[in-house]
């Protein structure tokens, strides 16, 4: 089990960019429009592609193991994956963490539904810069980003905005 | 109190949380608020200073996360590593070693918000701990992004 789950660690950060289709939109004020496409190996060993989420409401969450509010939060995507998944929700965690192991522990202290990659400087700056902790973006189905959350949640209120997009038609 | 309670402790159980607790801690850390307000530097301040070819040009560290500081930090500011582990502590150590003690030296992080922060305070405990007397740690209440970047102060990128 440990040498499979050091396999998939070192796969993660072994092919931390398979490709990049899109080029990130922003608008003039410097806020992302569309949100540029990534494809990473999951914490699983998956392949995972943010374009193959298209057609679901997408909360892509940049966190690391070391920052206590971004640990304080994922409790709660975690329910929300189980709560909203059949409505359309899809949560997508990227791990600004420098090594992967601490990584892998909160991914399996927390109990993770939903998958998880390693980020790197590269993937923060076609975020438009990831500068700080936590930082979380709401994509809806057709890529646009409607939702930038930088520093602590307030996670009622994202739940309702969260809520209120996944009835849209 | 707690050191009774740790006496009081079954030997097999108190090897057994050492054990699980391999590894580094997650999230644990010394909060920053322990840092004596008068040590604190804002960044206007040191965003002027900078500016300003007269200022005395102090040595400016980064004790944060490599992924951060190499998407956007402070000019001239050395990256040192992530003060939150010994691994961190000991390169920051390395990095000063043949310094004279009064040596102005800033350190900054700011990779999230301020009272979160793991790893300014424990930079600063050890500058502090080697004899460093002109340590100021640059005020960065929510994020480097916010506080420093989106102000228009100087910046480059890289590692």
């Amino acid at each position: 089990m440990t040498g499979v789950r050091v396999i998939l660690v070192g796969l993660c950060l072994a092919t931390p960019t398979l490709s990049i289709v899109s080029i990130p939109s922003f608008a003039g004020d410097g806020t992302l429009r569309v949100a540029p496409d990534f494809t990473r190996t999951d914490l699983e060993g998956k392949t995972l592609s943010l374009r193959s989420y298209r057609g679901k409401l997408v909360l892509l969450n940049f966190w690391a193991a070391w920052c206590g509010p971004c640990l304080t939060e994922m409790p709660r995507f975690a329910a929300w994956q189980n709560t909203y998944r059949a409505a359309g929700l899809q949560i997508v965690g990227v791990s600004m963490d420098d090594d992967a192991a601490p990584v892998m522990r909160v991914y399996e202290k927390y109990h993770l539904n939903y998958p998880v990659v390693m980020g790197d400087a590269q993937l923060g700056e076609r975020f438009g810069g990831v500068l700080g902790l936590p930082l979380s973006y709401l994509i809806d189905p057709d890529g646009r980003v409607v939702g930038r959350y930088q520093g602590e949640l307030d996670l009622k209120q994202l739940e309702s905005q969260i809520k209120s997009l996944l009835r849209r038609p | 109190m707690k050191h009774t309670a740790m006496i009081a402790f079954h030997p097999f159980a108190l090897a057994f949380i050492l054990l699980s607790q391999s590894g580094p801690a997650l999230a644990e850390h010394k909060p920053a608020a322990s840092i004596p307000t008068v040590d604190l530097l804002q960044p206007a301040d040191l965003a002027a200073s900078l500016n300003s070819a007269s200022a005395p040009k102090p040595l400016i560290l980064h004790v944060g996360f490599r992924k951060l500081y190499t998407q956007a930090h402070i000019p001239e500011s050395e990256y040192v590593g992530a003060a939150n582990d010994d691994a961190g502590l000991q390169l920051l150590r390395s990095r000063v070693a043949k310094l004279t003690k009064d040596t102005a030296i800033v350190i900054y992080c700011g990779c999230c918000p301020w009272r979160d922060c793991p790893n300014i305070a424990a930079a600063y405990d050890a500058l502090h701990a080697l004899g460093f007397t002109q340590v100021k740690v640059l005020y960065i209440a929510d994020n480097f992004g916010d506080n420093w970047v989106n102000l228009g102060y100087p910046v480059t990128k890289g590692s």
